[in-house]
């Protein structure tokens, strides 16, 4: 029986690298494993100079029913072959390989980063005294998009109908003045004072009742700093972002409330500079290249896939030497059938190289594991309407 | 969220609101790789609503209990994913402090 295995196995290669498998050469009984080309078709895009193929992922349970392969979920399967890889960390970025999950998933981690994680942003600004050359709004809409090292975890949605109050609100002070005879002067973010005991601004009293106590725009009971999560670690903002330019005689004086919100409402509340995934790039010679078209080869690459390697009779040989680099840019089959006949590039369809960049509230780690957490919520949510 | 079943069990289109491709497309994919789904596919009717419509058509099964199944796998997937990925975090972390 083995041997027959081996057998079909090999007339199967040679009939795959003619670029088809007749049926007669299938094995009689399903040998729960696809033959060559479909896995290929199945686990791999083809990048061809002129379009890529095979782009779709083949969902459906029984796709393979009739070559006897089951294509359904398995959860077991799934866990086995599931891994991550980190392959860069620091505290604003990070790369990991995530191998073995289909985009549909991948991809709703990454929409949830981009859209669905809370973090804290300006989203009401006070003006008391602006005579900058930038107008109020456009001033509030600047502030809006500086991020906010605030752990958003600690802090409640301010709804329609709450008071702002230290859960749910984070107060800025900026007041910054030009000297009349001085040199003009530039605004940055750090001039974002933070007020742990909320605004200082009064409200203006509706009667004339002056004993009545005087009202700020927020209500909070007590100081921010004295909750145990900020004594030792003060709310900061991203420094060095220029907010506005002074010219002598100018000034800026103003209060930022910061809340909580998502990204879907605003960008501004994107917890992502931007995060990404691109699939594993493949890239295989299919036949030997020697001598002065591996020189060529190694030339025609923008980013440096190919490597020349020099073998023991003399001669240089062509090798894939950083597949990862490859941009998918086709340079390297563009001259030519020859050329496209001679290298194959490929993308592996379920191995994703995801990129966060993290805009600094939250460490590119924690939101990862924050966006998987919801996308858990939203499944919990649907099984309790269901049930 | 509505549950709108013409005659049988089997055939059932989900409206989910607050959601879009996000849920809908994974929900999709869990339920393609599952046996006793004869049909499945969502669509967003409006853009400015935030609402998707599932559409599950079974074997025989009622289609409430296939996409119930489905949410619970897609969970169990997150939940080994996450635990997956917290482990190679911490790998990294312990590997870059030895250097």
């Amino acid at each position: 029986m083995s041997s027959s295995d081996s057998d079909s196995d090999t007339s199967m290669k040679e009939a795959q690298d003619k670029g088809f498998v007749s049926a007669l050469d299938l094995p009689d009984v399903p040998s729960q494993k696809l033959p060559p080309h479909l896995e290929l078709r199945k686990t791999r895009v083809l990048c061809n100079a002129d379009a890529p193929v095979n782009t779709d992922t083949i969902q459906y349970s029984g796709a393979y029913a009739s070559m006897g392969v089951d294509n359904s979920l398995r959860l077991d399967h799934f866990s086995n072959n599931f891994r991550v890889e980190v392959t860069r960390l620091t505290e604003e970025e990070m790369e990991f390989d995530m191998v073995g999950i289909n985009p549909a998933i991948a991809n709703a981690f990454r929409r949830i980063l981009l859209a669905e994680l809370p973090t804290m942003a300006i989203e009401k600004v006070l003006i008391a005294n602006n005579t900058s050359v930038i107008r109020d709004e456009i001033l509030a809409h600047r502030l809006g998009l500086i991020p906010i090292k605030a752990d958003p975890r600690l802090f409640d949605y301010l709804s329609e109908n709450d008071k702002p109050s230290e859960k749910n609100t984070i107060v800025f002070k900026l007041h910054v003045a030009c000297e009349r005879r001085g040199p003009r002067i530039a605004v940055k973010s750090d001039e974002l004072k933070w007020l742990p005991n909320g605004s200082e601004l009064h409200k203006a009293s509706e009667g004339s009742n002056p004993n009545a106590k005087v009202e700020t725009y927020t209500s909070f009971t007590r100081s921010q700093d004295s909750l145990p999560e900020f004594s030792s670690n003060p709310v900061t903002v991203y420094p060095d972002i220029i907010v506005s330019k002074l010219g002598p005689g100018q000034e800026i004086e103003l209060e930022a409330h910061a809340v909580k919100g998502v990204g879907k409402t605003h960008a501004k509340w994107s917890p992502v500079a931007t995060s990404w995934y691109r699939m594993l790039p493949e890239v295989v010679l299919n036949e030997e290249i020697k001598g002065k078209k591996a020189e060529i080869l190694k030339q025609k690459c923008p980013v440096g896939v190919f490597d020349i390697e020099d073998l023991a009779d003399g001669t240089k040989r062509a090798k894939v030497a950083r597949p990862r680099a490859c941009t998918l840019c086709r340079e390297c089959v563009r001259d030519g059938e020859e050329w496209e006949k001679r290298i194959s590039l490929r993308r592996v369809k379920d191995h994703f190289i995801f990129t966060i960049e993290s805009t600094g509230a939250l460490p590119p780690e924690v939101l990862f594991t924050e966006a998987v957490k919801i996308l858990e919520d939203k499944c919990e949510r649907v099984i309790s309407d269901l049930s | 969220m509505e549950h709108t079943s013409f005659g049988d069990q089997r055939n059932a289109t989900f409206s989910l609101t607050e959601e879009d491709h996000t849920l809908a497309n994974a929900l999709r994919f869990t339920l393609n790789q599952d046996p006793r789904v004869m049909f499945c596919g969502y669509s967003i009717p409006h853009p400015s609503e935030a609402r998707v419509n599932i559409r599950v058509q079974t074997t025989g099964d009622p289609a409430r209990e296939v996409l119930k199944d489905a949410c619970q796998d897609l969970m169990q997937m997150c939940q080994h994913v996450r635990s997956t990925f917290d482990n190679a975090v911490a790998d990294f972390k312990k590997g870059s402090s030895r250097e």
